[in-house]
């Protein structure tokens, strides 16, 4: 008896004397949702990699203004392009210092080599640092980086040309995602000559807001503020760490008890208890993305008009928006976001019509039905926190119009290889914007480039849609752009190669003490300009 | 004793080949490769892809795979992890000492209140006491420990304030890993207040970890106390006039624990189990998030090497067992 009183008195004074409170004022505590993979943004594709690396330890090129899909001047003070658009010339920002940390100490500043470096690695298989530390660099592949850049060349020391094999509207866009972040060539250059060329991914140096200190896996990260950023009034915090918390409900508990500021992910069923905590705030935003439907077009019958038109005309999005979504989505119309340049205004949705589905199937000799595959993603996604649920929507919809649908899953990369070979007749997928450039959206999903492997999940291949939006991405006026864009939309409503589904909102609750955060479209974590009150 | 160690040995040697079979296998089952789980939604090159999977040896047929596989691990080599380029072991013994840690406290919670319930119940059979000493065990064993943890969060956490959420110790320490075991390296750092905050955060993930292993150690005490509490020597002992209390833990509990040690030896391999979730709702960094998220990205050499040193654990505490019957019981190790 008097042992076990012992063991809750110890207990009871531990837990009191640690109830934690948040740490100095000038430490930001991020409660991120899983461990990155490593900290070379090159190497990965996920948000979590990017927010653990490229948002906080390094800068690139050009960047998107925080909170935006704009590029704004970032490593690059300015830049210039030839008249055939296939030469690209940037002017380097002089002066920037990259990291001084225990295990690199910097003895010049960033100049041309570094980019040099950077790029030579997407394009150079024969690099001798990507000799040293093979792997893959899956977003460049994605853009077309390793491909399309025929070279690229240190003019001076602030000067840096890219030469294209072929116009990409979206190549300044593209230099401003993550993965082309900007390495020390110096920092590159030691790791090789020491045989620890993989540290480059272990101990990143770059020249970002955020000083890389240390990582324990499925614990925590630690960054200190830069204090010598080149951004003056960007760094506003001593100390950034991420508290790695796997599960949302965690996360919610860790935010409201104070063990962390800010929170990625939240459940859509804890927002309006989050949202009515007088500790908290929910920042929400329209998110840059979208959950479709895929209608197979080359599988029949969704081959003919009139039935993708029914299937499409059947679907209740409102319920699917209230149920799946629970009201954090908007009904979508276009297959981009509305706040994506380009979008066009004026297109009008089918809108839910049972009856006049019905007449269309009749009319394309289905008065009876059929039966068809629709597959449901494994995962959540932001774009849609619940398929499963959705489909089971979309099924007990089509059959009010006579039309059978099997529901069908595999494993996410599974899913995905499959889906993207042409397997199912209709497919539940979604995209979030990469880059801001509507060529993201319409190109990679719907060109005909992209049937047979790539992202076109209809295998749609539409002549005059295609003709437009590969014109689009040889120009580089936005204006001439815009309107290529717009017709290309009108296009795409008309054939319904896919029932554009809802754009889901990104909610971020954090500490009422967080001041000065803005909620990526990318879906991204960014500290600089964030503060504590 | 010898003998019997060295035949318990050789027997462990076609086991773990079974092993490898087995953890190579089954990973090698699940759909998908660690190439399509990097590229994601993104667009997948046919070439990129082909080059990928070349590079990490994915290429080649299945059985070539494994005889590369086992001849690394003959020469002592686990391989590297195909996301990170860290050797396994490396990784394996970062995290180790996190889930030792979490798993020696929630197996000394079990241990105590397991015994402390059992001897109770034994003692007080039939009563009030018992049904509910044993009815609260079984309530412990049939407890969904992701279900249980939330719960003891949202209790003791977020309404009464008294524990920490998760995490290992509070993040406004950065104590440097020297043996990796949180409770040691707060003591080396000798910062004040982080020994606290290191213990504060293992009391939830212990009780959680411990629930299970608490039943069944509780359970099995008891039958074997009222077993034991029937035999004639016990009743020698009452009659010699000994205390209640040394004719209990004298005489009667030390025959009783015989069956409750193999009991304690075979939940370690619960308790590595139940690390796996009760790590994940304690953000705990221990190997059991560590296997979870290496089998979400197909990151073989890892899910293999992982599963084989736990593998090779658990047979180890099982030796252990087999020889502490022998230091327990002398008749057992006589037969032996």
């Amino acid at each position: 008896m008097q042992l076990k009183k012992r063991f809750f008195a110890v207990a009871v004074a531990c837990a009191v004397t640690a109830v934690p409170a948040l740490a100095a004022s000038k430490t930001l505590i991020y409660c991120s949702e899983g461990s990155p993979a490593g900290f070379d943004p090159a190497r990965y594709t996920a948000g979590t990699d990017f927010d653990a690396s490229a948002e906080t330890v390094f800068n690139r090129l050009v960047e998107f203004e925080r909170g935006s899909t704009q590029v704004r001047p970032g490593l690059a003070e300015k830049w210039e392009t030839s008249t055939d658009n296939l030469t690209w010339t940037f002017f380097l920002r002089k002066g920037v210092k990259f990291h001084t940390t225990e295990y690199f100490k910097p003895t010049r500043t960033f100049n041309a080599d570094d980019v040099v470096f950077t790029f030579q690695r997407f394009i150079n298989k024969d690099l001798p640092f990507n000799k040293a530390a093979p792997t893959e660099f899956p977003y460049a592949s994605d853009m077309e980086m390793d491909t399309n850049i025929a070279s690229i060349e240190k003019k001076d020391d602030s000067t840096v040309v890219f030469k294209l094999k072929k116009v990409d509207a979206a190549f300044v866009q593209n230099l401003a995602m993550s993965f082309a972040s900007i390495h020390s060539a110096e920092y590159a250059d030691k790791l090789l000559k020491e045989g620890k060329a993989n540290q480059l991914n272990t101990q990143p140096i770059g020249t970002g807001p955020f000083i890389f200190k240390s990582y324990q896996k499925d614990a925590s990260i630690r960054y200190d503020g830069n204090k010598e950023y080149w951004k003056k009034g960007d760094v506003l915090l001593d100390k950034l760490i991420f508290a790695i918390t796997t599960d949302a409900s965690v996360r919610t508990q860790k935010l409201q008890k104070g063990e962390c500021h800010l929170m990625p992910f939240p459940r859509p069923a804890d927002i309006a208890g989050m949202k009515a905590d007088p500790k908290l705030a929910v920042m929400s935003q329209a998110g840059f993305n979208l959950g479709y439907l895929a209608y197979n077009v080359k599988h029949k019958p969704m081959d003919q008009l009139e039935v993708r038109q029914a299937l499409d005309l059947a679907i209740n999005k409102k319920a699917i928006i209230d149920a799946v979504y629970q009201g954090a989505g908007q009904a979508a119309t276009n297959p981009m976001p509305p706040t994506q340049w380009s979008y066009n205004k004026t297109l009008k949705d089918a809108g839910f019509n049972p009856e006049k589905a019905k007449e269309l199937l009749k009319k394309a000799g289905h008065a009876n039905g059929f039966e068809i595959t629709l597959w449901a993603m494994p995962v959540q996604r932001p774009y849609n926190p619940n398929a499963k649920l959705m489909a089971e929507l979309i099924q007990a919809d089509w059959a009010k119009i006579g039309v059978k649908a099997k529901i069908t899953t595999y494993e996410w990369g599974e899913y995905l290889k499959r889906a993207k070979a042409g397997e199912p007749d209709s497919v539940l997928v979604g995209w979030t914007g990469d880059n801001g450039d509507p060529d993201n959206w319409l190109g990679v999903n719907l060109g005909c480039s992209a049937v047979g492997g790539g992202n076109n999940y209809a295998q749609w291949c539409n002549k005059e849609f295609d003709d437009l939006i590969v014109k689009a991405r040889t120009l580089t006026n936005q204006q001439e752009r815009t309107r290529l864009y717009e017709k290309a939309q009108v296009v795409f409503k008309r054939e319904v190669p896919w029932t554009t589904i809802a754009h889901s909102t990104t909610n971020v609750p954090m500490r009422k003490e967080v001041q000065g955060f803005k909620v990526s479209p990318f879906g991204l974590y960014s500290f600089y300009g964030v503060s504590i009150k | 004793m010898f003998n019997f160690i060295l035949r318990r040995i050789a027997v462990v040697i076609p086991t773990f080949l079974g092993i490898t079979v087995l953890a190579f296998a089954l990973i090698h089952m699940i759909p998908g490769d660690p190439v399509l789980v990097m590229v994601g939604e993104r667009r997948l090159d046919p070439e990129f892809y082909r080059q990928a999977m070349q590079r990490l040896g994915l290429d080649q047929p299945l059985y070539m795979q494994y005889l590369h596989y086992l001849q690394k691990l003959v020469s002592g080599n686990l391989g590297e992890s195909l996301v990170t380029h860290e050797p396994v072991m490396a990784e394996f013994l970062k995290l180790f000492p996190a889930t030792v840690e979490l798993s020696i406290c929630a197996m000394l919670f079990a241990a105590v209140t397991g015994l402390a319930a059992g001897i109770v119940a034994a003692n007080r059979r039939g009563t009030a006491v018992d049904h509910v000493v044993m009815g609260s065990a079984l309530t412990g064993y049939s407890m969904p420990i992701f279900w249980w943890g939330l719960v003891l969060i949202m209790l003791f956490s977020v309404h009464l304030g008294w524990t920490p959420v998760s995490g290992r110790i509070d993040l406004e320490f950065d104590i440097p890993a020297v043996t990796g075991f949180m409770l040691i390296d707060t003591l080396l750092s000798g910062e004040e207040g982080a020994f606290a905050s290191a213990l504060s955060h293992l009391i939830l993930p212990a009780i959680v970890l411990g629930t299970i292993p608490m039943a069944v150690i509780a359970r099995m005490t008891r039958s074997s106390m009222l077993e034991v509490l029937r035999e004639d020597y016990i009743r020698t002992a009452r009659a010699k006039g000994l205390s209640p209390v040394r004719v209990v833990v004298v005489h009667a509990l030390r025959n009783a624990l015989v069956p409750v040690v193999t009991v304690i030896g075979l939940q370690v391999g619960t308790l590595l189990a139940g690390a796996v979730l009760t790590e994940t709702i304690f953000s705990w960094p221990g190997i059991g998030k560590w296997l979870i998220d290496s089998i979400s990205r197909r990151d073989y050499p890892v899910v293999q090497g992982g599963i084989l040193l736990v593998a090779t654990l658990i047979i180890l505490v099982n030796l252990l067992v087999d020889i502490l019957y022998g230091v327990i019981n002398p008749r057992i190790r006589h037969a032996r």
